[in-house]
């Protein structure tokens, strides 16, 4: 019987070519038309797969962080009077899957479907993906066949990161689908490394390799890539145990043991994720006095923290890692130590006898939120020896994010004094300028509780204009530094990303990013 | 007949009628934002208010009800949030995945929980009776989420026998062990139910007299069964039809792209035109699964007919 029923699995002719099957954490396919949805993880396995942007992210190194390169655009400079116009010199020669050519008009089309509403092929779904990376757009237009103009509202050197993001979508197979987004997500045609060759909803996408890519280091050295949606932890890891899937995402640290035993390779690596309390400075949150900011930071046990996750994060001493080129030379060094955390406690006018009552919101899950609910029942334990009553307010995941775009001032926020939402530092933007600059309270930016501080506002300021990456880094080092002396917010781990493999999948880089290239894995 | 017929289908309009009433005002009372799960991370008051503007919901409550109604007239349930794919096309596939599950489960429920249920009435020895009770109980108080992954535990990663998860082709070795965990619960149920009706029919004195007459065991068993139909097919109408708003646990362990799986996903995401369509379409197939259920009790058990 069990012979009979082997037949019948995917798993039997899967084989004949080389498949590679990955459990995703996902519970649908993000969207495959061009820009695609489900934050990180949809970009990983579909954006930047199906896609390319002008830029895209560097991801064949695991020793440093994940950085730019060229793309579909071979060069790209900016004009050094208004530091606006970006001019892209693109790259010849390259084709969509569906065999149309690749120019400048493409580019100018695909913006179209993102910024002009009135354009036929606009898509809202598309657009409501891609609007934190086109916002700064004023325009663009076609200087000749192979180089395009892109002309933003202000000065902005972090724009290269953004345009990383902005995924290429074929106009011919647009209009070979009679100009209906939906049968183009059916039938996605983009320039990257995967087509798409099936696709059914909330269940799998099976991807093929796409043997003309333009970069020849980076077509795929598998045939195909089974794409699967597994929401639930449990069952991935009972899938890769089972050798239904080659690959899972996120195992839950509990099972690593056992999955060791089975002869699982488990890779981690850190990348730019944070898990930390974003504090409020609203008008009455005790996280105005600086005391008590670094007291908290100092009662939190991140070492037991690390051991209670089984190895799969490592402890933070600021929002980037200490190895990040933007971790600078902070003077007070976060680190675990009670009694001078008790010290601030005491100067501030609080003591475990007589507690600081604070409230946090949290998740019960969420994207990069780890294991939410135990880590903040342990972290409430470390600040209740030091002084501190804490009291959770558990919400659905997506409910704490509209929290968080509401900014600490909201009235749904009243009284609410941190906020447990893991953030990303994959660009300065969102990892530094957007979240140390006062001006960049919700919704210009992700500074939730209104941090505001002279000299981080002049230093994300300058970082903001500084077009020479490694003057921009430099910046980046000091604007860093300062937060952590002022101790912005509450930093706890940075996650390792954990990820199980079967035995035989090799190949496998884990870069330091949010996303992955999974064009050099194969099966052994 | 037809009379009875028609006047139990128009019980049905003002029951649907209010089913979109509750559904809509469910969906949209819940706490959260509908456009959050497709906003951007730092999406400036006027990209909110032109995606709110995109997607109807920045109209008046009643007025996105009615509108809302008079597209779900003319079969229109709208396109979903997330995906941007007619919510038709997203409900059809899932209803068809998990009326799969559910024909299989409750085909297992019926010949396990009848064959459990009349064992436990028809003997007149306790410890039959007690022993098919508390595999009765203990089957409707397994948690599905649990049995489903000590089932995947067993079968699929210990014995390597069966897949662990999804649905394959779709093909049998992945059905069986979604079925098995979904059915265990209607099994008890349905064990206990015909336990009980033919434990008390068997008491009648109709049956006594067919002893009487001189009819064999297996002959007044087969009179008793007819006895015992409406009530079993009562329970098994309400299973079905539970069952085919699929469990979201179950579909969830088991990755089986179903109608749960499909709510579960909704629900996490605020994709309200799926939630507001799914919940709809199982609110009326559970309302006509039953109007089919009372109408074929009826051509069974001419009483109720008289009823």
């Amino acid at each position: 019987m069990a012979a009979a029923l082997a037949l019948a699995l995917p798993t039997a002719d899967a084989r004949a070519e080389s498949v590679l099957r990955v459990a995703t954490t996902l519970s649908d396919v993000p969207l495959t038309t061009g820009q695609a949805s489900q934050g990180g993880e949809g970009m990983r396995f579909i954006g930047f797969t199906l896609y390319d942007g002008l830029i895209n992210w560097d991801l064949s190194r695991s020793d440093v962080a994940a950085k730019l390169r060229p793309a579909l655009a071979e060069s790209w400079s900016v004009d050094e009077a208004t530091h606006t116009k970006w001019t892209f010199k693109l790259r010849p020669n390259v084709k969509f899957h569906d065999g149309s050519a690749f120019t400048a008009d493409a580019i100018v089309w695909n913006l179209d479907k993102l910024l002009k509403r009135d354009a036929p092929q606009f898509d809202q779904a598309q657009a409501t993906q891609a609007s934190q990376y086109v916002l700064n757009i004023a325009s663009y237009r076609v200087i000749d066949p192979m180089t395009v103009e892109i002309t933003t509202k202000s000065a902005d050197a972090v724009f290269p990161y953004l345009i990383a993001d902005v995924g290429i979508s074929s106009p011919a197979r647009y209009k070979e689908v009679g100009g209906d987004w939906n049968k183009f997500a059916m039938t996605p045609s983009g320039t990257g490394p995967w087509k798409l060759d099936k696709l059914v909803p909330r269940e799998r996408a099976e991807l093929v390799r796409n043997s003309n890519y333009w970069d020849p280091k980076r077509v795929p050295k598998a045939d195909r890539m089974v794409l699967l949606m597994m929401p639930d932890p449990n069952t991935r890891v009972a899938a890769l145990l089972s050798k239904q899937v080659d690959w899972i995402e996120a195992p839950p640290p509990d099972t690593l043991p056992r999955l060791k035993e089975a002869g699982m390779q488990i890779v981690t690596n850190i990348y730019p994720h944070n898990w930390p309390y974003q504090l409020s400075y609203s008008e009455g949150s005790p996280f105005r006095d600086i005391r008590i900011r670094k007291a908290a930071n100092l009662a939190i046990d991140r070492k037991g923290l690390v051991e209670f996750l089984g190895g799969t994060a490592i402890p933070s001493e600021g929002m980037v890692d200490p190895k990040h080129p933007w971790f600078g030379k902070p003077t007070f060094k976060i680190r675990y130590d009670p009694d001078e955390a008790r010290k601030l406690m005491k100067e501030a006018g609080y003591s475990p006898e007589h507690p600081l009552h604070v409230k946090f919101a949290i998740s019960t899950s969420g994207s990069g939120q780890m294991q939410p609910l135990p880590m903040n029942e342990f972290i409430q334990e470390n600040l209740k020896a030091v002084g501190f009553d804490v009291e959770l307010e558990v919400l659905e995941w997506e409910a704490l994010r509209a929290r968080r775009r509401a900014g600490s001032d909201a009235p749904e926020n009243k009284g609410v004094y941190g906020i447990n939402n893991s953030f990303g530092y994959w660009d300065p933007d969102i990892g530094l300028i957007g979240t140390a600059w006062s001006k960049m309270k919700p919704p210009a930016g992700y500074n939730w509780g209104g941090f505001s501080d002279r000299e981080a506002d002049e230093l994300a300021a300058q970082a903001k204009v500084e077009f020479d990456p490694a003057k921009q880094d430099a910046i980046l080092a000091r604007l860093h530094a300062r937060i952590v002396d002022q101790a912005m917010w509450i930093w706890v781990v940075h996650d390792l990303n954990p990820r199980a493999l079967a035995p035989n999948v090799k190949g496998f880089v884990q870069a330091q990013s949010w996303f992955q290239d999974l064009t050099p894995v194969y099966l052994q | 007949m037809f009379r009875y017929f028609l006047r139990r289908l128009a019980y049905t309009l003002p029951i649907a009628l209010g089913v979109t009433l509750v559904c809509f005002a469910l969906v949209h009372l819940a706490p959260g934002d509908p456009i959050s799960a497709v906003l951007p991370e730092n999406a400036s008051a006027s990209v909110v208010q032109e995606i709110k503007a995109a997607y109807g919901f920045d109209k008046p409550l009643p007025l996105q009800y009615l509108i809302w109604l008079g597209h779900i007239t003319q079969g229109d349930l709208g396109t979903s949030i997330k995906t941007g794919r007619p919510v038709a096309a997203e409900i059809g596939p899932a209803i068809a995945n998990s009326m799969l599950l559910a024909a299989a489960s409750i085909f297992l429920a019926f010949v396990g929980g009848c064959a459990l249920g009349a064992v436990a009435g028809y003997t007149r020895r306790h410890g039959v009776d007690r022993a098919v009770t508390a595999v009765a109980v203990t089957g409707v108080s397994l948690p599905h989420y649990w049995l489903g992954m000590v089932l995947i535990v067993f079968f699929s990663v210990e014995l390597r026998w069966l897949p662990a998860t999804g649905m394959g082709g779709p093909d049998l070795a992945h059905l069986i062990l979604p079925a098995v965990t979904l059915a265990v619960i209607p099994m008890g149920i349905i064990a206990r139910s015909v336990r009980a009706s033919v434990s008390e029919i068997r008491r009648q004195e109709f049956v006594q007299t067919l002893y009487a007459k001189g009819l064999r065991g297996p002959q007044v068993l087969l009179h008793v069964a007819k006895n015992v139909a409406p009530t079993v097919m009562a329970v098994m109408g309400l299973q079905f039809a539970q069952m085919l708003g699929g469990s979201i646990l179950v579909e969830t362990v088991f990755s089986w792209p179903g109608t749960g799986f499909l709510l579960n996903t909704a629900i996490f995401t605020r994709d309200l035109p799926i939630l507001q369509g799914t919940i709809l379409v199982l609110a009326m197939l559970f309302v006509f699964t039953n109007l089919l259920v009372d109408v074929l009790q009826m051509l069974v058990d001419p009483r109720v007919k008289r009823a």
